[in-house]
């Protein structure tokens, strides 16, 4: 049953009509980012209601998070690039873009690892009593994890596109791929400005 | 699609009954068809069967706490068969009590109250009452049962190390879950209590997911939200919570995790063991509070939403009447799931907290009993003069509802942070949650599967057994906790191993010993739910169709459905499913698939302009 979008209020008729509805695995992908953003939800939350009883040790974020995060957002303009040609049927532009997409997420996780140097190098660890420190790593922690599984996503829409599965008739995979990618993008930013604001 | 129903057509052409084929044209061996199966109705079985299994253990476990509370001098050497070294010189261990309290509760609470009433009822409902043939993912369905599987092994061999299971509460709260030096249970049964519950919160939200995106996505044509069962309406509500709230529940699990296993000390300060000071410094564990019961609110309603949809759709079946105040029900499940997130601390009232926090939950928690007394007062309105079938179903729900308000009153005691100072953690508390989210929802679930046993199983449970099942039940909770509230007015605090070693509370002894006959007669009556159940599955009467004589689109599919559900088109939906003893009508009950057209002598005045542009076949089942 593929029912086609017909809003709620025009169907006033008792003639049975189609029902709205979008596709249904499309979805269910905004539906698990959504429990994604609630992970992080509680965590700053958690990480704020913490603050807020104080003894809370202060210290500076590692600067190379400028750059990490235009790395990612320069990662997202490639995944983009790759759909719009995806969308045109160009298989070679999107294999080309959709590795470089891999790469700079590659490369997002290997300056997200010098900003936990950094961090061990200013002394300030994961375990001990620093507080402050532990959510740090935590939350970047579990961002990169995030982010390891979309570079899983990419590559296997990259080995379907190698197979001809993915084309303008065959639009979907890639979009929820650059869906989820845009998505860790923007958690990223999030996570960066409340880091920025409360650390 | 259009490959099924032409394989049903083929099917009905070389006159095969039965059609349990997959979507993708195998026929299935015994492995694809009955365990590794992707077909709703038959994980919504296995959820079903495995709540059970969890509810006799969780239910025993119960029993043997209750011998030792009712009966503090008894020698319990006879258990020794089962309870091995945790029975020392014919008395219970007390850590191991601590530990039987523990797992009773998140048995009770997940692993039957959670995946075992929306595991099974929002599996096979949803597709079947919407007008699908299965669900957004099948794929994902499976794997939602089988991360519950897992879980369950997990949980289930934590209960058999040396060292026992988890013992800190179903709450796991800080330090005694933090530090794995703090009791016999904090090692490597918490260990264990974690893992289980990460795969446990795979599953729920790979479920929810599949829920939400169904009930959107996937109804039939006509099958508009307002044409939507209310049972429905409470599994979508349910599963949006789920998908709110446990991964709050996994990132506080995290933390601990990490407070446990890396030396961090999220949790963690100033903690002195044997003489010792840990070195953690600087954690609190009031933040590990918050973020649990940031689940832990909205659990019960995740607990309790499916119980109360399940109970509106049976109650007006069976009093052959439409709900009452059908937007008022829906009104009032979209309130109750909005203020189950921001009721969240009036668990926490006693922790220090600011008092003017304290009475801003405690304001919004009152508002709770709005749409809960709008739902009661609908459920009673809607039995009022009504062409009443007492069907064991039927007299489930009902004893659902009278927990509902008898559980729910004490709630209204308990929101109000001034009492709460004297009742928190008192088995007060443990009479109210008892009464309005464990016996309640169990009502709604054993009511669900009395009345969907037919479609399910294509067989009738035994009637007399059920009204046995149930007055032994209904009598028997009362029984049990109703002195509960009495004992917990005189302050006798929850999870204690012993109270006779307390001048105080030594005159409840003879009330005690009479809960723990309660409880165990109780316990004793379910069995025979569960030989009806097993007993029917194989022997039970045959069905009919449409044996309650319902209006919902589950009864138009054959009695024993394929993976597809309906063989041929799936049908459309012209009306509300709630048209029973509509003036007018020939029959007492209009299903959902009866046009307007075709009941002129009972359509009223705003339906007469509906007939126009009705297509003149009607879609049949």
């Amino acid at each position: 049953m593929k029912p086609t979008k017909v809003p709620i209020w025009e169907q006033e008729s008792s003639e049975a009509q189609p029902t709205l509805g979008m596709n249904p695995k499309k979805f269910s992908m905004w539906l698990f980012l959504l429990s994604v953003v609630m992970i992080f939800a509680s965590l700053t939350s958690g990480y704020i209601v913490r603050k807020a009883e104080g003894n809370w040790v202060d210290f500076e974020l590692p600067p190379i998070f400028w750059f990490t995060t235009a790395i990612l957002l320069l990662s997202s303009v490639t995944h983009q690039l790759a759909f719009n040609q995806a969308k045109k049927d160009n298989l070679a532009q999107v294999k080309g873009w959709m590795f470089l997409t891999t790469l700079l997420g590659i490369g997002f996780l290997i300056t997200q690892w010098y900003a936990w140097v950094y961090l061990v190098h200013i002394n300030v660890y994961f375990s001990g009593n620093n507080v402050a420190g532990s959510f740090l790593y935590v939350l970047t922690g579990l961002h990169a994890l995030h982010l390891i599984s979309a570079i899983v996503f990419v590559l296997i829409i990259t080995v379907k596109t190698f197979r001809f599965q993915v084309h303008s008739k065959n639009i979907l995979g890639i979009e929820l791929c650059t869906t989820y990618w845009h998505f860790l993008d923007v958690l990223w930013i999030y996570l960066f400005i409340f880091l920025m604001v409360f650390h | 699609m259009e490959s099924i129903e032409l394989q049903h057509h083929a099917h009905a052409v070389h006159g095969h009954g039965h059609d349990d084929h997959h979507e993708d044209h195998e026929e299935g061996t015994f492995l694809t068809k009955y365990i590794f199966s992707q077909d709703h109705k038959v994980i919504a079985k296995q959820f079903l069967i495995s709540g059970i299994f969890w509810a006799i253990i969780g239910g025993t476990l119960s029993s043997l706490f209750r011998i030792q509370l009712g009966f503090p001098d008894a020698d319990m050497s006879f258990l020794k068969p089962i309870l091995g070294g945790w029975i020392e010189d014919g008395k219970l261990n007390p850590e191991f009590y601590l530990a039987m309290v523990t797992m009773h509760g998140t048995i009770m609470v997940f692993f039957v109250l959670t995946a075992g009433l929306s595991g099974t009822f929002s599996n096979f409902l949803i597709p079947l009452q919407i007008g699908a043939r299965d669900m957004a993912s099948g794929f994902l369905n499976m794997l939602s049962y089988w991360f519950f599987f897992a879980s369950s092994v997990i949980m289930l061999w934590s209960m058999f190390i040396e060292t026992g299971p988890a013992s800190g509460g179903w709450v796991i709260y800080p330090p005694l879950s933090a530090v794995q030096t703090a009791s016999p249970g904090s090692g490597l049964g918490m260990t264990m209590w974690l893992s289980a519950m990460a795969l446990f919160i795979v599953s729920s939200l790979l479920g929810s997911i599949n829920y939400v995106s169904t009930v959107i996505n996937m109804r039939t044509k006509g099958m508009t939200f307002t044409r939507l069962p209310l049972t429905i309406w409470a599994f979508f509500f349910t599963a949006i919570i789920g998908i709110l709230s446990f991964p709050v529940l996994l990132s506080a699990a995290l933390l601990l995790i990490f407070d446990r296993s890396m030396g961090t000390s999220f949790y963690l300060s100033e903690i002195y063991i044997n003489g010792e000071a840990l070195p953690n410094m600087g954690g609190s564990p009031i933040l590990f509070q918050h973020l649990f019961w940031f689940l832990g609110h909205p659990e019960v309603y995740i607990v309790l939403l499916p119980a109360l949809g399940i109970t509106s759709e049976i109650i007006a079946v069976n009093s052959r009447k439409p709900i009452f105040g059908y937007k008022a029900m829906i009104g009032s499940i979209m309130a109750i799931t909005l203020l189950s997130f921001i009721v969240w601390a009036h668990h926490m009232f006693v922790t220090g907290m600011n008092p003017f926090l304290g009475s801003i939950f405690m304001f919004l928690t009152l508002i709770i009993a709005i749409p809960s007394a709008v739902k009661a007062f609908n459920y009673i309105t809607t039995l009022w003069r009504g062409n009443i079938v007492f069907t064991p179903g039927m007299l489930f729900s009902i004893g659902l509802v009278s927990f509902f308000i008898s559980g729910g009153l004490t709630g209204v005691a308990l929101g109000n942070s001034a009492i709460d100072i004297q009742l928190h953690d008192t088995y007060f508390v443990v009479a109210h949650f008892h009464l309005v989210m464990g016996s309640a929802s169990f009502f709604g679930m054993v009511a669900g599967v009395y009345h969907w046993f037919p479609k399910m199983f294509g067989r009738m449970l035994n009637e007399k057994l059920g009204y046995v099942h149930f007055w032994l039940t209904f009598v028997g909770v009362y029984c049990i906790f109703f002195p509960m509230h009495y004992t917990g007015i005189a302050g006798f605090p929850r999870r204690y191993y012993s109270f006779t070693s307390y001048d105080a509370f030594k005159t409840f002894g003879d009330l005690n010993s009479f809960i723990s006959v309660a409880a165990i007669i109780t316990f004793g009556a379910q069995l025979i739910f569960v030989f009806n159940f097993f007993y029917s599955i194989f022997r039970g009467r045959r069905a009919p169709m449409n044996p309650w004589r319902a209006n919902t689109l589950e009864w138009t599919t054959p009695i024993n459905p394929g993976h597809g559900n309906w063989v041929g088109e799936i049908p459309h939906v012209y009306r509300w499913p709630y048209d029973y003893s509509k003036p007018g009508a020939d029959e007492d009950f209009i299903m959902q698939t009866v046009p307007f057209a075709e009941t002129a002598s009972s359509n009223l005045e705003g339906e007469e302009d509906l007939v126009e542009g009705e297509p003149i076949e009607k879609a049949h089942a």
